[in-house]
């Protein structure tokens, strides 16, 4: 039964479907054992939990190494990193509930989900893609005028687009194969719209500035790592029934280690440029810009409890780790429990792994599934507690001057003298 | 089997849910024999079609009436009707694939879909309840700061809630059971997201002027009487294998009459305010307004051929008529898709009707499925191709008021016009 687990951490990232399955059933087997022997034993007396710790961190530094690499590269292909894991995570999970059975007598249903697949790309990011070509082209070339018409248009082209796979969908229905297909369309769904919320967020933290991505991000993985030592050092506890893995030491050691870590790696983080300022266009070279009084250093009075015991009267703080500390808080109390949704949800399925792609970690899901709850915790903090007490006069201003004609904004001025005229005069 | 589908239309409006499973399995028993019946003999050899015509003709007069009625109150009342229509709707869908059985042992399962549907009801209507209180009361009092307070942080206060329910979800779960709830769980994400996107956009459309909302749903209303009407007397040739009722015959007649009279109720609606007219503001008294230049008669030299035989040469058209076209075409073409979508579902999971609160249509899922489809469409026609060509700077200026206080406004108003100074000097 060991055997079969090391198996399952060694087998190759791509096998072909029915290879996938046949593991898959496999697994299948092998889970009821797994979930058997880890109720009676937990991680601490696992015999295998050092080689599966080994091969877990070597692919743990290899994805942190590239993934240092597209960082620096910037945000246009940290954008296209996060486009790449949204097709791979759509992939493993479209995969997930077909049945080879059923598939074979409908062909061209896969078609069918692709496409709704790239109307919720157009969708998500056709007016991202829209933006910056207007942003970074003339406007007599031809792109521009093909972009803004794009705009203009962009929610009747896809909802055209959807009516059609729609339409498409109601005329594939065959006789007895109403439910599965029924259950399908559902599936797509649910998984279209569950990968491309939260990768339009992540994508529109990316461009306010990688430091809105990066962060979060990180205190998923610190929270992750630091669970995972806990757990293994002094791990005693079951937290919840779905994750027998999971401990309360573990638990609680990660959460004040995660606040901690957020509280400092915002610092670090915020002195550099790079991160800190938003990027308008599609453009990749170097960035200048005045990061706004987030960052910009403060002195902060240090409590006397504490100057009692440190040499320190007083210190340095961005504003901004005070929101850190909000978001390390949530990166550790609220983000596992979109990992114990995973977990559940592979249990009510009956499946051990969402794929096979990472050596260790099973698929790309299985990485992603705090990641997502994060970040479109981190976008909505953004939206309603950073930008609104800081920038909410530029970004109109922005709109303004982008989607107006010029004769369009001097009525607008006009008009908007006259309401302010106005209201001075009644008050 | 007559009697039963005789007893199946005249069942009292609202059954307890235990009364209405019993149909429920009735129904399922009579439902392969009805399909047998329609198959080979299509509604004009039904003996009883007399019968359930008038008990159609019936129910269907009194909808019609008390439309009119909420109709003629106004926006806030037709508003407060598509509420109670979807607090309806969702209650219908909700029980149709709970199982009695695995209920009993989740108390307070019920209790969450409730909790998700109100998170979606404030998150939806939140924005607008806010809007409208903004404009109808006066700054300083309690009710202004926290509507303001509210739409501000609208989005975090949803999303917490929401998050709630998903962490409250996962602390429920239990053995043996997790299937079931995940697959309630799914379901209840798919009302909630169908349900409501449609209204959203229904209540859009209102407060855009009653025309916006009135005509689209005549045009369905029509597309349905008159293809009732000409598969009842020219029926012959089966449309889709889905809805075996429907005919060749009766969906082309329909769509004629469906556009013509599409052009003839736009011109008969846009002569009174009362449809024409936006409301901004929750008050319910008369509405006085520039209905804007799609409202204003103009001329229309009619083509050589017609004039040859009718004796005018030109006639008055409202340039609405001309969209009311493009509603009509996809109100016979389109939207019966959401028809066919609706028995195919019902054919899937074996269910006859989707409730049994209206003698002769079923429940009011029945009604609404292809209103649900219309209604995203004009909402989406009405914002890409009515409202860019007329009022672009109106939407800016409301945003502007909305969103920022006073002396952002004034800040955004001096900026702006710096700019334009700016621009003004360079040319």
């Amino acid at each position: 039964m060991n055997a079969k687990l090391m198996e399952k951490s060694f087998q190759s990232p791509r096998s072909p479907s029915t290879t996938r399955s046949r593991h898959r059933r496999k697994s299948t087997e092998a889970f009821s054992d797994v979930v058997k022997v880890s109720d009676n034993n937990l991680l601490l007396n696992d015999q295998n939990k050092y080689r599966s710790m080994w091969v877990r961190t070597y692919s743990s530094v290899w994805m942190l190494l590239f993934f240092i690499l597209v960082v620096y590269l910037g945000h246009i292909y940290l954008w296209g990193m996060i486009v790449i894991i949204q097709i791979l995570m759509t992939s493993e999970l479209f995969n997930l509930l077909r049945r080879a059975h059923e598939a074979k007598q409908l062909p061209g249903f896969r078609l069918l989900n692709w496409h709704f697949f790239f109307t919720a790309m157009l969708y998500v990011y056709g007016r991202i893609l829209g933006q910056q070509i207007t942003h970074a082209v003339t406007p007599e070339k031809f792109f521009y005028k093909l972009a803004t018409s794009f705009m203009k248009y962009q929610m009747v082209i896809c909802y055209f687009l959807y009516i059609a796979g729609f339409m498409w969908f109601i005329l594939t229905l065959k006789k007895k194969m109403y439910k599965y297909q029924f259950s399908q369309y559902a599936w797509t769904h649910m998984i279209l719209i569950v990968v491309f919320a939260q990768s339009s967020f992540t994508a529109a933290n990316i461009f306010e500035g990688i430091f809105w991505f990066l962060l979060p991000a990180s205190l998923i993985a610190i929270n992750d790592v630091a669970a995972y030592f806990f757990g293994f050092f002094f791990g005693k506890t079951p937290l919840i029934k779905i994750s027998p893995r999971k401990t309360w030491e573990g638990f609680i050691g990660a959460s004040v280690t995660t606040v901690i870590a957020a509280f400092f790696l915002a610092n670090v983080l915020g002195h550099y440029r790079w991160m800190t300022c938003p990027r308008r266009d599609f453009s990749t070279g170097w960035l200048e810009c005045d990061p706004g009084p987030l960052f910009k250093p403060e002195i902060f009075e240090l409590p006397r409890e504490i100057t009692q015991v440190l040499p320190w009267k007083e210190m340095l703080v961005l504003p901004v780790q005070w929101h850190a500390l909000c978001l390390g808080l949530f990166a550790s109390v609220i983000a596992p429990f979109g990992g114990f949704f995973a977990s559940g949800f592979k249990r009510a399925f009956k499946i051990k792994d969402f794929g096979g792609s990472i050596p260790g970690h099973g698929g790309f899901t299985d990485r992603m599934d705090c990641q997502m709850v994060m970040a479109v915790f981190a976008y909505i903090y953004h939206q309603s507690f950073v930008i609104p007490q800081y920038y909410p006069v530029e970004i109109l201003l922005e709109q303004i001057l982008r989607s107006l004609s010029l004769e369009d904004q001097e009525l607008l001025v006009s008009k908007l003298n006259e309401v302010i005229d106005g209201r001075h005069l009644t008050h």
